[in-house]
């Protein structure tokens, strides 16, 4: 096949010394980067940008795509030891991966994620090298009522994500949507709920304050409620048996880490959706099809296989429309997009005759990368392990000066940091009053893209609503949305029924 | 200047700025202590390494902050963190450059920002056209731009009016006459309203007599994707977003809004060859500094541009993305401000924008 030499070339081009030097450099900043929340990839790859311009372009854009590829595998790390998901995309991740590690299950769950990961992104690059081509026209068919429809899938799946109670999880998401319209509408360009006229919401209210804020701030707030002053540790273990068992109880997330491969790779090639809608479709499918869907939310390995798995597969797919279209999936590769027009690399449908070498070269790096972030990843489960043993009183202020720091970091605003604690105090009153948090973190990250396609849909069409079930891709989302939405509700109904008679487990 | 020294430059700063975040995780006095100790050493090397020839009057002490008023991954985004590489590679600054994006509102939030550190002499910003306007569309900003110090102006970008290749339409008249017959359905795409794509199609709109839908989007590269895959009909884009996909023979230039000819695309003609001298609008490319800073930093930076103007890097990148290097400073520059704010207040009044 006319494929394989060009790979065989760009695997040879990655394994050069520089060039792995580079992978696994990339990765170890990745994973720290990625591994405390508020970092995150975008700002470990735009402050390190300079520094590559040291080593040749290849070398360099390896260096930076290795970063990217690193975050994604740390992203999970505070997801499980914290809870509080460092980027949108690992929100998903935290549903069963943080009851796990109360559990005390945190080496299995950090396990998970490292193999599911490696699977999402090996499967991914694998569709990378075969379909490239194709796959970046289908993505140019993606036009506003194809996103809009895109985003009515995600949000479907709110409803399996909430629990029992269907109008808290309602009243989250709404909560979450009025959130996302502070800031300049782009349609207008008039300001929106510019709050007692604070110039710091002119930029609208960032995921990361508030995803720091309630899950942060306000989980250290509960614990410290509910301990009263206690010491508490963790409980966890940590032995070379417990690891062995770690990985043979994957046999059972087979299924979902697939799945889960292909949904995030699926998504990640859009240009607008990314890895956040994917990691979570992924999630709610995991959970509607699995067996007992009870259990998820309380510490279900597929909770954490399927999310892990789409967005590590999304983050290889995004890089498609980068290269191919020159679009940026998302900030990061919007940064990664800057360096490559630095060094004189002109993303587009020509880069992959024009500089061939650079592509597979990168192609080449990423399965590399794959590998050394998951071994590399399983090389620190019992460092971050030992972090879980320290007692809570110890943990906490180091947590709280994590989330202040994390939050101030991005914008550099005090405005934030102000956020924070006033969302925190929020997320503590919501979990007292058993809301479900998760719906209103997501809803602030696709809300603004959700509104935005339907009203570039709704202007292009003229006002016409048909737009969306006219065009087959849409229809076809807006079908499966709402299969998602229903297929809970009807599986809840069911289970009450046949509750009637012995008490109810949940 | 060795490569060697330019490594321990880049690492030493990098990592006193590390230091804040690292302190959470080590959590242990001594270690920080350590950390601090290695970080202050690297960066006194970094400080003693730098060369001291071309000593101005006046130096920078601490890091410079380097503002751009647009989010990560556009054009003025590019351009800011090429001229922080050009700066670190080629050792023009012994302090670092540190890019920050503050997007918000159409560069609201970094026009108040730059306003409020008045005499704060290490801080710089990049600007683009929103420059001229948002400070018009919101009136309560409190911003007055004429305050600001004026250093260089470093390139004008250009836009063209761009089809698709599979829509027929050939030229400017077969464009005006499709345009006329969709009566209002015709969809242009471009940034957000009032941003640059959304004056020059009402200049289009007033020049032809036309109507037409405006769609936006959240930055040019969308723009040019959604022209490629067919969602809507035409842009405005600059050649940067769209050259690759016209050299893929996906896209087609009509008309370029420019005087002369562009160099990366000789057969387009020019607003003025069609007839329209007009339809002329530029995206300018310019650095100010913060109100009230001393003469002695005004020239320092005016010095510290005009080396990165110079620089090869740059003249490749203006000339590979089809930008016009059309340097300004000092009063030249303030009046050509002041023209341009004038000329945006008529533009936004005509468009009813404003």
């Amino acid at each position: 096949m006319e494929l394989i030499q060009p790979l065989i070339d760009g695997i040879f081009i990655a394994l050069e010394p520089i060039n792995l030097a580079m992978v696994i450099l990339g990765v170890l900043i990745g994973l720290f980067v990625g591994a405390m929340p508020g970092l995150g990839s975008v700002n470990g790859v735009a402050i390190l940008l300079p520094v590559t311009f040291l080593v040749p372009p290849t070398a360099a854009i390896i260096f930076l795509a290795a970063i990217y590829y690193g975050a994604m595998y740390g992203g999970a790390i505070s997801s499980v030891m914290l809870g509080i998901p460092g980027a949108s995309t690992a929100v998903a991740t935290t549903f069963d991966g943080r009851p796990m590690a109360l559990k005390g299950e945190a080496d299995r769950a950090l396990v998970a994620a490292a193999v599911a990961s490696f699977v999402g992104g090996t499967i991914s690059v694998i569709l990378f090298t075969l379909f490239a081509p194709p796959l970046a026209e289908f993505a140019l068919k993606f036009g506003p009522p194809e996103e809009f429809a895109l985003m009515v899938l995600a949000f479907a799946t709110f409803v399996g994500l909430g629990g029992s109670d269907i109008s808290k999880t309602i009243f989250s998401t709404l909560l979450g949507l009025v959130l996302a319209t502070v800031g300049l509408d782009i349609v207008s360009g008039q300001p929106r709920l510019i709050f007692f006229d604070l110039p710091g919401f002119y930029h609208g209210i960032n995921f990361l304050v508030l995803a720091i804020g309630i899950y942060g701030i306000g989980e250290i707030l509960w614990t410290l409620e509910i301990s009263q002053g206690r010491v508490m540790v963790s409980k966890v273990e940590m032995s070379i048996k417990r690891m062995l068992d770690a990985f043979r109880s994957l046999k059972v997330t087979v299924k979902s880490t697939l799945a889960g491969s292909l949904i995030g790779y699926f998504m990640g090639i859009l240009p607008a959706a990314g890895a956040t809608p994917g990691s979570l479709v992924a999630y709610g499918m995991a959970k509607s099809f699995s067996k007992d869907p009870e259990s998820f939310g309380s510490g279900n390995i597929n909770g954490v296989t399927a999310p892990e798995s789409a967005n590590n597969a999304a983050s290889t797919g995004s890089l498609l429309p980068m290269l191919t279209l020159g679009i940026p999936g998302s900030p990061t590769t919007a940064i990664l997009l800057g360096g490559m027009i630095i060094w004189g690399l002109r993303p587009g449908p020509l880069l992959f005759e024009n500089n061939p070498e650079f592509v597979w070269g990168l192609i080449g790096s990423l399965y590399i990368a794959n590998v050394f972030a998951m071994l590399i990843n399983l090389a620190f489960v019992p460092v971050f392990i030992a972090v879980l043993k320290l007692p809570f009183t110890i943990l906490a202020p180091v947590i709280f000066v994590l989330c202040v720091t994390g939050g101030y970091a991005p914008e550099q605003s005090m405005h934030d940091v102000w956020l924070i604690l006033l969302f925190g105090v929020m997320g503590y009153l919501l979990r007292k009053l058993n809301y479900p948090v998760a719906p209103m973190v997501l809803a602030i990250v696709l809300g603004p893209l959700a509104e935005r396609s339907l009203r570039q849909s709704l202007l292009g069409s003229q006002g016409d609503m048909l737009i969306f079930v006219e065009r087959p891709l849409s229809a076809v989302f807006l079908l499966l949305g709402l299969a998602l939405f229903v297929y809970p509700i009807v599986q809840m109904a069911r289970h009450k029924k046949r509750q009637g008679g012995p008490a109810g487990e949940g | 200047m060795t490569g060697f020294t330019a490594v321990r430059r880049v690492f030493g700063v990098r990592r006193v700025f590390g230091v804040r975040r690292v302190v959470g995780w080590t959590g242990s006095g001594k270690r920080l202590g350590k950390w601090l100790g290695a970080a202050a050493l690297c960066a006194g090397l970094a400080v003693t390494a730098a060369p001291d020839a071309a000593r101005a009057e006046w130096q920078p002490k601490r890091p410079i902050q380097f503002v751009i008023m647009a989010g990560t991954g556009g054009g003025a985004d590019q351009i800011a963190r090429l001229f922080q590489s050009i700066i670190e590679k080629e050792d023009f600054s012994r302090v670092p450059v540190i890019p920050i994006n503050k997007p918000g509102g159409s560069g609201a939030e970094a026009l108040r920002f730059l306003q409020d550190e008045a005499g704060n002499e290490h801080v710089m910003m990049i600007t683009l056209n929103s420059l001229f306007t948002t400070p018009q569309l919101n009136p309560n900003l409190g911003v007055d731009i004429a305050t600001y110090t004026p250093i260089a102006r470093m390139a004008l970008d250009t836009f063209q009016l761009w089809v698709h290749a599979d829509s027929g339409i050939q030229s400017l008249d077969d464009y005006i006459a499709q345009v006329k017959q969709a009566g209002g359905s015709w969809k242009m795409g471009g940034t957000g309203k009032g941003q640059e794509d959304s004056l020059v199609t009402a200049m289009l709109e007033q020049e032809f007599g036309l109507k037409m839908t405006y769609i936006p989007f959240p930055g040019g590269g969308t723009v040019a994707k959604n022209l490629v895959g067919k969602h809507i009909d035409s842009t405005v884009n600059n050649p940067a977003e769209q050259i690759a996909f016209y050299e893929a023979g996906r896209t087609r230039p009509l008309m370029t809004m420019t005087p002369e000819r562009l160099e990366m695309l000789p057969d387009v003609p020019t607003s003025g060859e069609l007839g329209h001298p007009e339809l002329v609008y530029y995206m300018q490319r310019s650095i100010v500094a913060a109100p009230e800073i001393s003469d002695g930093a005004r020239q320092w930076y005016t010095e510290l541009m005009r080396k990165v103007y110079e620089s090869d890097q740059w003249k490749e990148y203006t000339a590979s993305e089809g930008l016009f290097r059309e340097w300004l400073e000092g009063d030249e520059l303030a009046a050509y401000f002041a023209e341009e704010v004038k000329k945006h207040k008529k533009l936004l009044a005509s468009t009813g924008a404003m």
